[in-house]
């Protein structure tokens, strides 16, 4: 298999790398390890760290960042946020349509049973109309790019996608320890974020709000291992970060216990998922939550950002539906394509997919993190031969995709530089509008050969570089 | 400010006091231990620095014997012992990193790489570790977080409920560590002028890094009315139990003013009265009242201001 290499095309370097080929030939190999250790003592002194489930060892650990940057050029940035907002708003019109009369059911064109009885749709919220009829308000989409003008989106993340510190932090990162870079190169900053997010989320405040809307970022707490990204968007938001603990209700309204006593609270960006979020409503065990939340929630007396629900959109049974949501709801062609899937619970791509395991990449319908996933190429018989056993127990289970030849990006590896596969996750905001900060997180599979960025299975992260024209 | 957030920022400051504090007991039981006396006798001193931290049953309990290994071990590593130095920096660590959005990227830093250090030191080899290196790691560490409070953290709410621990911390140590020694304080003729009482003195004010500050204030001999008047009363001395109560007060006067009359300010008038209850006696009046049980009327004001904190500000009005 031949891969797309985003830096260069035999011996010629691609335009929007350009400027970096004598940076990175040049570089010694001293210099290039003393700004690796830099870089790594940056990081764990900000305290960014995440925790590996199940492994034990060092609960602080970093992901490995790579100095190396992904480079976009402004045209083809372009191309991509049309896609990205017009998915984005597919997506939102999706959500509006199965939590009311269900049109696109309907229609024929998703069957019912794929959303109706869908784990993620929540019957608790059908018939209510969350501010502005936006249910997903960050949405962070996984592309792949596998030639100069494809690009294929593997999921959709509609309920709390992580990973935009890291976006923000690599460029600041990268901004310290290489200030020539970014006189040489003209880049598109992406540090207004955290105020577009703080906007957006302002801008669905419930109709019962009417002073300037309090938003709080509502997390599991300090051992869940995305917290540094909870805390550090609060303080660049400048709002609350707020556990459950800290939340009540009383009669109409949720208010946040403060030294000065209860405070009323608007808009609240969960970063916990559903069932926890109410045990009134939801499960009953759960500490995280906040008792009568969901009362208040169908009064309209606060907003949940996503909105409880919101996740039957990115379920990755209903993936397959979303270019059929864009011409639907947009009457548009979708301009990101969406990777061929096989539904194992259907006769012909069952017997298809069990035919071919070997070329195929089998996913968990539930799964994320890159666990419980076999890729074909990469495995041996025996792993084939097990993860058969399980796709036999429970089709439905599973989709199937074809391994995709996921480009490279030349990457710092022990030899020197080598390239590496690598995905992008951009974060699409939105609220009264729909926003896009040039950037994202560029994923990197570490190992050699490897097609699985996710930092559980050992995957690193780059900075993200959209030029400016 | 979230009540959740005040209780992290008053707990963050009480344990990096205490992580101090457990620090300088090391460092003035080491001391001794080099200074020309029986066995029995720095046993004993050992004894009642583990007093004052009120952790001696536990030592007894699961070291049994007091050696300087042991001592070392249960002061400064041990995460049984709640007041050592390991857990307190852990837990002051663990109480910024829940509050991270309250606390300047200076601060933070310092008290994080003060953990990343500390983690270095328990896992380097017990043997190649000096008593003095611990101590010194620990005061010029939280020296660090405590400059970079001063110099980046906003002067507001945070500020002080952060201030408020260190002070009440500070106030409770200092008392605690005078209960224990009251005894030697106390003005007994037969000992007046004796090596054994300047000794122990000395001790005292060592433990509370004094030491100097001491010869500054009043010059010429040490004597116990002095001493005590120098930890007690003395406005000047940075560990005075007066100083520390005014710096309380302090804080809660400024917490009282800015969150105005719709929030209780128990803890405010409290700890007022207390301070004037300080300002109004000399040394002798608390001798004739006696060092113990005036020692002990303090502590459980102390307790008393600290609970009446929690009423005010934490719970948050639910």
């Amino acid at each position: 298999m031949s891969y797309y290499n985003e830096m260069f095309e035999g011996d010629q370097v691609r335009d929007p790398y350009a400027r970096l080929r004598e940076w990175v030939e040049t570089m010694p190999d001293d210099f290039r390890q003393m700004k690796q250790a830099e870089a790594e003592a940056l990081f764990r002194r900000i305290g960014i760290t995440f925790a590996v489930y199940g492994e034990g060892g060092d609960p602080d650990r970093l992901i490995p960042f790579d100095m190396m940057p992904r480079v976009f050029e402004q045209a083809e940035w372009r191309k991509l946020e049309r896609g990205i907002k017009q998915r984005a708003r597919a997506l939102n019109a999706f959500l509006r349509d199965v939590y009311g009369r269900g049109e696109i059911v309907r229609a024929g064109r998703i069957p019912a049973r794929l959303v109706y009885q869908n784990d993620a749709y929540e019957k608790s919220v059908v018939g209510i109309v969350p501010p502005r009829g936006v249910y997903s308000h960050i949405i962070g989409i996984d592309l792949v790019r596998t030639a100069k003008d494809e690009f294929y989106v593997l999921e959709d993340n509609c309920r709390t996608p992580s990973g935009v510190s890291y976006m923000l932090e690599n460029r600041e990162i990268m901004m310290r320890m290489f200030p020539q870079l970014f006189r040489t190169n003209r880049i598109e900053p992406v540090d207004q974020y955290p105020d577009l997010l703080r906007r957006t989320l302002e801008s669905v405040a419930p109709a019962k709000c009417n002073d300037r809307p309090t938003c709080v970022i509502l997390t599991p707490g300090h051992y869940n291992s995305a917290y540094y990204e909870h805390s550090f968007l609060a303080n660049l938001m400048g709002v609350e970060l707020v556990e459950g603990q800290d939340l009540f209700v009383d009669g109409d309204f949720v208010y946040m216990r403060t030294t000065t006593g209860p405070r009323r609270v608007d808009v609240i960006y969960r970063r916990i998922d559903d069932p926890y979020l109410d045990p009134l409503c939801f499960r009953p065990d759960s500490m995280l939550g906040i008792p009568g939340l969901m009362n208040v929630y169908r009064a309209g007396g606060v907003s949940i950002c996503s909105a409880p629900g919101a996740g039957v959109a990115d379920d990755k049974a209903i993936y397959t539906f979303v270019p059929e949501m864009v011409r639907f709801y947009l009457g548009e062609e979708p301009i990101l394509n969406n990777v061929q899937t096989w539904t194992l619970w259907k006769d012909n791509d069952y017997k298809y997919v069990m035919e071919n395991l070997g070329d195929l990449v089998v996913k968990e319908v539930h799964g994320s993190g890159g666990y419980g996933m076999l890729v074909g190429p990469k495995s041996t018989k025996e792993e084939i031969e097990t993860f058969r056993a399980k796709i036999q127990a429970n089709p439905s289970n599973y989709i199937a995709q074809p391994t995709l030849a996921l480009s490279t990006c030349p990457t710092f590896v022990d030899e020197g530089i080598a390239p590496r596969h690598v995905d992008l996750r951009p974060y699409c905001l939105c609220g009264d509008r729909i926003e896009l900060v040039p950037g994202g997180l560029t994923r990197v599979a570490l190992r050699d050969g490897s097609l699985v960025v996710n930092s559980s299975q050992g995957g690193g992260v780059k900075d993200t570089w959209v030029l400016s024209e | 400010m979230l009540s959740r957030t005040a209780a992290n920022l008053f707990w963050m400051g009480r344990h990096l006091e205490r992580a101090e504090t457990a620090a300088r007991l090391l460092d003035v039981g080491q001391r001794i231990t080099l200074l020309p006396n029986t066995d029995a006798g720095y046993q004993n001193e050992w004894r009642s620095l583990l007093q004052a931290s009120g952790t001696s049953d536990m030592f007894t309990a699961k070291y049994g014997e007091i050696s300087q290994e042991n001592i070392e071990e249960f002061i400064f590593f041990d995460r049984d012992n709640p007041s050592s130095v390991v857990n307190c920096i852990e837990k002051a660590r663990e109480a910024g990193r829940i509050v991270r959005t309250a606390l300047t990227s200076q601060v933070w830093d310092a008290l994080n790489v003060t953990y990343q250090e500390l983690r270095k030191i328990e896992n380097t080899p017990r043997s190649r570790l000096g008593t003095a290196s611990l101590t010194d790691f620990t005061t010029g560490h939280t020296s660090t977080v405590r400059g970079a409070i001063n110099a980046t953290q906003l002067r507001n709410d945070g500020w002080h409920f952060m201030n408020l621990g260190y002070g009440l911390e500070r106030a409770d140590a200092t008392a605690r560590l005078l209960d224990v020694k009251y005894f030697v304080l106390l003005p007994r003729i037969e000992f007046v002028g004796s090596g054994l009482d300047t000794y122990q003195w000395q001790v005292i004010l060592r433990s509370l890094s004094a030491h100097r500050a001491y010869h500054w204030a009043y010059g010429g001999d040490i004597t116990a009315g002095q001493v005590a008047d120098f930890l007690i009363l003395n406005g000047e001395s940075p560990r005075s139990l007066i100083t520390s109560l005014y710096e309380v007060v302090w804080h809660l006067e400024g917490l009282a003013r800015r969150y105005g009359d719709a929030v209780d300010s128990n803890a405010r008038d409290k700890a007022r009265e207390v301070l004037e209850q300080l300002q109004g006696r000399d040394i002798d009046m608390i001798f004739d009242e006696g060092l113990h049980e005036f020692l002990s009327w303090f502590i459980r004001e102390l307790g008393t201001i600290s609970n009446l904190v929690h009423q005010d500000y934490l719970l948050g009005g639910a």
